[in-house]
């Protein structure tokens, strides 16, 4: 594997070695303090993400690597007109591996064929997040002991969260997973993920409008709903607030529910959560970090 | 109603009724110095109509782009007036440059000289998604 532009390029045992070693970096951080010395990471970011950024450059540089790079397209070639092959064939002459964000769906993939160094999808408009997934993967590893026989809950904006669409592809690979999708009506998972993955695959899900099945859950996947995906800003008011995380709520809930959110929050989980022992969702920050420095590990081919 | 049978060239059978011009165009035959005929809502003996194309040379076609804009075609390679290959068409993988990604938030809708790839993803609907943004073609779109 040269690249990582969507979640679906590993398979499970490649997911397994990633996970397995972002678990060794854990618990022996100073083993891999010097492993990518002398190398460099180049993080072309042509649109702003503060967190997905960071954590690309503070993997590599836990590795004792180097970063450069740019996190908006007005400070890179690309404002005078370059294509985005020809940025990644120029970086590739300076880099040993990219990380990339861009708002147009598939550019991470036209860099890949044009550059002979590793390039990392981070983030293509609302196509793929792949490294995203790897967090989510990663956190459930680490709070569920593995990825089979668990109730899994997404709750909000279903229809266009990527990183929902995109967890739920990689967990309908392991067995015994059941799927509680909680959204308004207009939200709901695209007919695709239901007819495709689902449906296909014999997985139990439920679609409601309700929190009835909270108690029943061992993952609850909070999502923002994205103002920037309505065309109708009355929607977007109307639908913002209808499901919102209380500490309430969780009462009846699990004592070992894992609560996750990809993060940025807006309102849907309340503040009174974050104190929560079962909130992760600040874990799964720091096991971005993590996962992240095992997957430019693999790609440089640095055991 | 007769046209002269080929010595040497290919037969285009089994083309669905309707579809020979679109089939003409993409091929480009106009370009071809031999002669081309093409003749529309033939009867067909496997019943209903069907068009035929009759290229009196031996030419290159792309059995991918045919493939894929009309699967039942049936393409005949003609010597001395015999059939000496008869290929039945199916569904290719992928194809390039037939199908334009129409997705705005793709990265073709900016980049205008990358190719338009097409992957079937689903062989028994006849889908095909853009290999950059994963958007759906309708089978026979353009």
């Amino acid at each position: 594997m040269k690249d990582l532009i969507s979640i679906t390029d590993l398979t499970v045992e490649e997911l397994q070695e990633l996970i397995d070693k972002a678990l060794d970096i854990i618990e022996c951080p100073d083993k891999y303090a010097e492993k990518c010395k002398r190398k460099k990471l180049a993080t072309l970011f042509f649109e702003p993400s503060t967190r997905t950024r960071l954590s690309f450059e503070a993997a590599m540089l836990e590795l004792g690597g180097s970063v450069l790079g740019f996190s908006e397209a007005n400070s890179s070639s690309a404002a005078k007109g370059e294509s985005v092959a020809d940025t990644a064939r120029t970086v590739a002459c300076y880099a040993d591996i990219i990380a990339m964000r861009h708002p147009k769906e598939g550019a991470p993939l036209v860099a890949a064929s044009a550059a002979d160094i590793p390039v990392i999808n981070a983030g293509d408009g609302g196509h793929n997040h792949p490294t995203q997934t790897l967090t989510d993967l990663l956190t459930i590893y680490r709070e569920k002991g593995g990825f089979s026989n668990l109730k899994i809950g997404f709750c909000g904006d279903l229809k266009f969260g990527r990183t929902v669409h995109s967890l739920i592809n990689a967990m309908c690979r392991y067995e015994g997973n059941e799927f509680v999708l909680i959204s308004p009506e207009e939200l709901r998972v695209p007919g695709y993920i239901r007819k495709d993955l689902l449906d296909r695959g014999g997985f139990k899900y439920v679609e409601t409008d309700n929190w009835d099945l909270l108690p029943e859950l061992d993952i609850l996947y909070m999502t923002r709903v994205q103002r920037e995906r309505f065309f109708n800003e009355a929607d977007y008011l109307r639908l913002k607030d209808v499901f919102i995380l209380t500490a309430e709520k969780l009462r009846s809930a699990k004592e070992d529910l894992c609560i996750m959110h990809p993060l940025p929050r807006v309102n849907e989980i309340e503040r009174a959560v974050d104190d929560d022992p079962r909130a992760c969702y600040f874990k799964q920050v720091l096991n971005g970090k993590y996962i992240r420095m095992a997957l430019i590990l693999k790609l440089l081919g640095i055991e | 109603m007769t046209i002269d049978s080929i010595i040497n060239g290919i037969v285009l059978d089994h083309i669905s009724a309707g579809k020979s011009m679109e089939i003409y165009d993409i091929l480009e035959l106009s370009k071809l110095d031999c002669s081309v005929a093409i003749i529309k809502n033939a009867v067909s003996k496997k019943g209903g109509r069907k068009d035929i194309i009759k290229i009196d040379s031996i030419i290159d076609v792309n059995l991918d782009v045919l493939g894929y804009i009309d699967p039942g075609i049936t393409v005949n390679i003609v010597k001395d007036g015999k059939i000496v290959k008869k290929s039945h068409l199916e569904l290719p993988d992928r194809v390039a440059g037939v199908i334009k990604c129409n997705n705005p938030r793709c990265i073709t809708s900016t980049e205008q000289e990358l190719p338009h790839v097409f992957q079937l993803a689903d062989r028994e609907k006849g889908v095909y998604r853009c290999v950059y943004c994963e958007a759906k073609a309708g089978h026979g779109a353009s």
